[in-house]
């Protein structure tokens, strides 16, 4: 299985290994060769300089044969806009997008985009640990 | 009318100001803070200061109105795409003008259907082409919609159709001639209008055969 993973910062470059752990076959994309840095030195999969809002350089990541996307720039706009690109141009059959604003998040995932959203991740987390923890306070 | 400005560059702050003098009601949305105080101290309270690409701050600037228009201007294509989607899918804005800054994205956002946008470089290289005729095909106005393109020929001595009627010509389907400008004067096409060298010639031609429609007039 071939899987295309957008922007490899933490969190791109850690889903790249783990898909490789698994078995995939993985092409990394990003604007920026110092990136490269992060999947360590014993990396077995691809490797493509470029924007990802670039057809030419989705191309050449092999966009066009990659059964899932994973789409975690920098950027939100980004991220949805590739997104969007990859499931109605190339027809890719899993794409997952990070978005950190849970409002965009939630505005994309209502119309078909498969949205991941930490920071409301980390809101719903915190808000239970912290309820689980300590009694309800009472209203005075 | 009441009208959004997103992004207060060069682009937006322009049209604001001529929107504002003809008398519509604004809101430009600017995130800078230096560009906002500049802005601020110009329009007054109709800048907004805030991340366009935020719900929230759409919210304020009054997107569920609706406003009459939408402009999303900034200088970051992927944030003009965002707003104009915002606005026309989630608050049915019925008018959205993106302005596209790299052309090589203007297929986001057809594929995205943000149908009208406005590109300074593509619109530049049309008057280039404009200048310098032997691009053959001069493309006038494209019309995304209706898929539809008004085109400029100029017939030289060497085109197939030079010294032929045009209602002897075999044209590609989903084109029309549409008038000839020559010796200072534009005449309507009739079928027996003769095709002579020098001639500019109007056509309204499907963006498919464009390319059909150069080889007929100007051969290959």
């Amino acid at each position: 299985m071939n899987a295309v993973v957008i922007g490899c910062g933490r969190v791109g470059s850690a889903v790249a290994k783990g898909l490789v752990a698994d078995g995939w076959d993985v092409t990394v994309l990003d604007e920026s060769e110092d990136a490269l840095v992060r999947l360590g030195p014993n990396w077995r999969g691809g490797f493509v300089i470029g924007h990802g809002m670039d057809a030419k350089v989705l191309e050449r990541a092999g966009i066009a044969e990659a059964d899932a996307a994973v789409v975690a720039t920098s950027g939100d706009n980004t991220n949805v806009v590739i997104g969007q690109v990859l499931q109605r141009r190339y027809g890719t059959r899993t794409v997952v997008v990070r978005v950190l604003d849970p409002a965009r998040a939630t505005f994309y995932a209502e119309r078909g985009l498969n949205t991941v959203c930490p920071t409301q991740t980390a809101i719903s987390v915190l808000l239970e640990t912290v309820q689980a923890s300590v009694p309800t306070p009472q209203a005075s | 009318m009441y009208v959004i400005v997103a992004g207060g560059g060069k682009v937006g702050a322009n049209v604001t100001r001529s929107l504002v003098e003809m008398g519509h009601e604004i809101t430009l949305i600017e995130e800078r803070p230096d560009r906002f105080a500049r802005l601020e101290e110009e329009f007054g309270p109709v800048v907004l200061r805030g991340d366009a690409t935020e719900i929230s701050v759409l919210e304020r600037a009054g997107i569920a109105r609706p406003p009459e228009l939408l402009l999303a201007v900034t200088g970051d294509d992927e944030d003009n795409l965002v707003i104009s989607q915002i606005g026309k899918e989630g608050y049915r804005v019925p008018k959205a003008i993106a302005r596209v800054n790299d052309p090589r994205n203007q297929a986001h956002f057809d594929l995205l259907g943000i149908k009208q946008t406005v590109c300074a470089t593509t619109s530049i290289l049309g008057l280039v082409e404009h200048e310098v005729p032997e691009h053959g095909l001069v493309r006038l106005l494209q019309l995304p919609e209706e898929g539809l393109q008004i085109v400029e020929v100029q017939i030289e001595p060497k085109s197939p159709v030079a010294g032929s009627r045009v209602g002897g010509l075999t044209l590609p389907e989903g084109s029309r001639l549409i008038s000839v400008f020559r010796h200072g004067r534009t005449e309507l096409v009739e079928p027996s209008t003769v095709m002579r060298p020098g001639d500019q010639v109007l056509a309204v031609v499907s963006d498919d055969s464009a390319s059909a429609l150069r080889s007929a007039l100007l051969g290959a």
